[in-house]
């Protein structure tokens, strides 16, 4: 498998060779932090997702969301596209869990922003 | 006239930062004028992670990052008006503002800019064409769509791979545009390998570079882009034209720090950094005015952002108290062979109180390069580096002991050595 490395702005290109499900070989990498990335990279990438949902009853409008940790790399567009047309009530607080393990993940999507509701609309931006 | 020891004009990171370097250094009368409706700037609409890694120790998103920092403010009990726009500020260091409430007038010991950046529009890069709706700068983009749930558009092309570009390709795929191309005029990308990796490779978005649009098509909405390859001098190749169909076309081709107030101010900009030129202090040319953050130069890590703005908060702080005195003179900073800039122009080592950092960037890619510091003809020290790129901002580290090497020093020079 050809892998860039995103360890630092080098982005070595790094072959490994699979064999059985185990790394047998690595080229192309010009240090440990690399050799590292690229294993993990080939045996199970993973990405955080951060999107929006729709706030409901809140001077926000989109309420910011990541998931609590990173996911398989293979689920991060079914996660994007089960995001899509979600609403949340506010008020919501930093680290609320918007949707329980997303698309079976066993991940939480959680909320990264407060958001006061409406009738503290005052307060939200005074 | 209300008077304060230090206003700080922005409270997004580095106003934030400034406000808390300044009260931790004990000064209690501040106030930061916020144009918008909430703090944190910026970094509400940058809902993707990788911030905080220096200063947290780990991994957060934009409004979290903002959260904390708000969250400090808040317990230090420091003073902010929200949506107040700042409309001048003076020599002797008046600032109007105006709000709801009417017209604010702020007499300040001290004053820290902290007013952020913009982005360059269509009309810096002159694209041939129609003007079509449809075609926007990548941040704008991102209010849209993080801030006020709007997607811009079904089909992108993205010019310009700077970091903002990149995001924003993954955002609109999220939001289920298609993402055509990202088109980069220069040979490389200024973005982290991170993005172009996470953001491009991952999604199957192909990164043109060397190419750039020459073309803007459509009537009343944009209907697709012509792109073509340049050649060494960032011509386009005539018979290289290529048609890519498309709703919208992002604009992702620099950031310019904001300084129209700095101006009217008649503080001294650097024609390099676009910023104010300041002094080992982060001091501008006008006595008791200091700058830090993407106002001083464009930053790529908020980490380095609240850093910088600390210490001017702090030192802004040192100067009201009259512990700070301006420098007479003080060591001039300058750079060569492939450094284009520095940060700060001078530096006075009396204000040095045990090492200070200077920020700069290189003007292209290099690899396996000295960065060598001289004062005057003599070099003090020199570290090798791998790879150095424009988009990455680099830090050396001055101590007050070298500064006692060279009490005489006029000059100090830094410059990348093969």
């Amino acid at each position: 498998m050809e892998i860039t490395c995103i360890a630092c702005p080098l982005g070595c290109a790094i072959k490994v060779t699979l064999e059985g499900g185990k790394v047998v070989d690595i080229q192309g990498a010009t240090c440990k932090r690399g050799e590292e990335y690229a294993k993990l990279e080939c045996l199970s990438p993973k990405r955080m997702v951060t999107s929006t949902v729709t706030l409901i009853g809140s001077p926000l409008r989109r309420l910011p969301i990541k998931t609590e940790h990173p996911i398989p790399k293979s689920k991060v567009m079914d996660v994007a596209r089960a995001l899509l047309g979600v609403e949340i009530n506010a008020p919501v607080s930093i680290g609320d869990i918007v949707a329980e393990n997303i698309c079976d993940t066993g991940v939480n999507m959680v909320a990264t922003r407060h958001a006061l509701a409406i009738s503290t609309k005052n307060e939200a931006i005074n | 006239m209300k008077k304060v020891d230090i206003v700080i004009i922005g409270g997004g990171p580095a106003g934030l930062a400034a406000a808390l370097g300044a009260k931790d250094a004990g000064i209690e009368n501040i106030i930061i004028l916020e144009r918008e409706q909430y703090l944190g700037g910026i970094l509400n609409q940058c809902i993707h992670n990788g911030f905080g890694l220096h200063v947290f120790k780990e991994e957060l998103t934009g409004p979290e990052y903002a959260a904390r920092y708000e969250e400090r403010v808040k317990q230090a009990k420091i003073p902010y008006l929200l949506n107040t726009m700042v409309l001048d500020i003076t020599r002797d260091k008046k600032v109007m503002a105006v709000n709801r409430d009417g017209l604010l007038e702020i007499k300040a010991e001290a004053v820290i800019l902290a007013m952020g950046c913009r982005e360059r529009p269509r009309g810096a890069i002159n694209i041939p064409g129609r003007r079509p709706v449809g075609i926007y700068a990548a941040g704008t983009a991102q209010k849209f769509v993080n801030i006020d749930g709007f997607v811009p558009g079904k089909e992108v092309v993205v010019l310009g791979s700077g970091d903002i570009g990149l995001i924003m390709a993954r955002r609109m795929t999220f939001e289920g545009a298609a993402v055509k191309a990202v088109v980069e005029l220069m040979p490389y990308s200024g973005g982290l390998k991170r993005n172009i990796v996470q953001c491009l490779d991952d999604f199957g978005i192909p990164l043109k570079l060397s190419h750039t649009v020459t073309q803007i098509k459509g009537g009343e909405r944009l209907t697709g882009v012509t792109i073509a390859r340049v050649d060494e001098n960032l011509k386009p190749i005539p018979g290289t034209e290529e048609d890519i169909s498309c709703d919208t076309l992002l604009l992702s081709v620099g950031l310019i720090p904001d300084n129209e107030l700095s101006r009217n101010a008649g503080i001294a900009l650097s024609n390099i950094t676009g910023g104010p030129v300041v002094d080992e202090s982060l001091q501008t040319s006008v006595e008791g005015i200091f700058a830090c953050g993407n106002t001083l130069h464009v930053h790529d890590l908020v980490d380095f952002v609240s850093a910088e703005s600390e210490q001017a908060g702090k030192n802004a702080a040192e100067y009201v108290r009259g512990k700070r005195p301006r420098p007479d003179g003080g060591i001039t900073l300058s750079t060569k062979g492939g450094v284009r800039y520095a940060v700060p122009a001078s530096i006075d080592p009396g204000n040095v109180s045990d090492k200070i950092d200077i920020r700069f960037r290189v003007s292209n890619v290099f690899k396996n390069r000295y960065v060598a510091v001289y004062f005057d003809d003599t070099r003090l020290k020199r570290h090798r580096r791998l790879i150095l790129t424009p988009g990455e901002m680099e830090t050396l580290t001055l101590t007050k002991a070298e500064f006692e090497k060279y009490p005489d020093a006029r000059s100090i020079t830094i410059a990348l050595e093969e």
